[in-house]
């Protein structure tokens, strides 16, 4: 991960859409229409705490998840980083979400409301198609 | 096609002290269900956790095994004594 390899455009967009999005969740599908029930759920929990997030699609391309999993060494999706930072897949969100922890991590009231957050800046960095959503 | 009761024993092969409960939960040996307590898990967080079992399985998650729900904790007494 120190190493900045050129000859690897997917890993190094992935690793820019890590960095330039504070909350970013790399799922099945979109958040409009999820393409697997882990996802969904996922998405679910950012959006019951009013979380803006930007969202990737790893299906138009096996090489996004190929590229994903090495960079953050979890083999499945969906994965959510905040801050640069892997939290988890479906079931550690889902938990979080759960207990709170969630909720504290974004700075975020529990209650849904959410407090007012800047929006994430869209990144342009092909193949990679990032969107960013609010609730 | 890996059995729930074949993931268990893995599970409890691969980390000492470990007690893993497995259901297939679609019935179709490729969708299962964990809940993995072990004294190693005292101190470190849920994304440690979770690493320690997916390298047990290595390809095969994402492979035979589509999905591999996880909910893992320490045992009472290491997390009395944990950081936590």
């Amino acid at each position: 991960m120190t190493e900045h390899d050129t000859s690897n455009p997917i890993r190094d967009a992935i690793a820019e859409a890590i960095e330039g999005n504070e909350v970013i969740l790399f799922m099945k599908g979109t958040p409009e229409a999820p393409a697997c029930g882990f996802s969904a759920r996922t998405v679910g929990a950012l959006q019951a705490l009013g979380q803006p997030f930007a969202a990737v699609d790893i299906l138009p391309d096996p090489r996004i998840r190929q590229e994903l999993s090495a960079l953050s060494n979890w083999p499945t999706i969906p994965q959510l980083f905040v801050r640069g930072e892997l939290v988890g897949g479906c079931d550690i969100v889902t938990e979080m979400h759960a207990t709170g922890e969630l909720a504290d991590l974004l700075g975020v009231d529990d209650d849904g409301a959410g407090e007012e957050q800047p929006a994430a800046e869209t990144v342009e960095a092909p193949p990679l198609s990032i969107e960013n959503r609010l609730s | 096609m890996p059995q729930a009761a074949e993931i268990k024993r893995r599970i409890e092969e691969a980390i000492p002290g470990a007690h893993a409960q497995v259901e297939d939960y679609t019935g179709t040996g490729d969708h299962f269900r964990a809940r993995v307590t072990a004294p190693a898990f005292a101190g470190l967080n849920r994304i440690a956790q979770h690493r320690m079992i997916y390298e047990i399985f290595g390809a095969e998650i994402g492979g035979p095994i589509h999905a591999l729900s996880l909910q893992t904790e320490a045992p009472e007494p290491e997390r009395q004594q944990g950081a936590l």
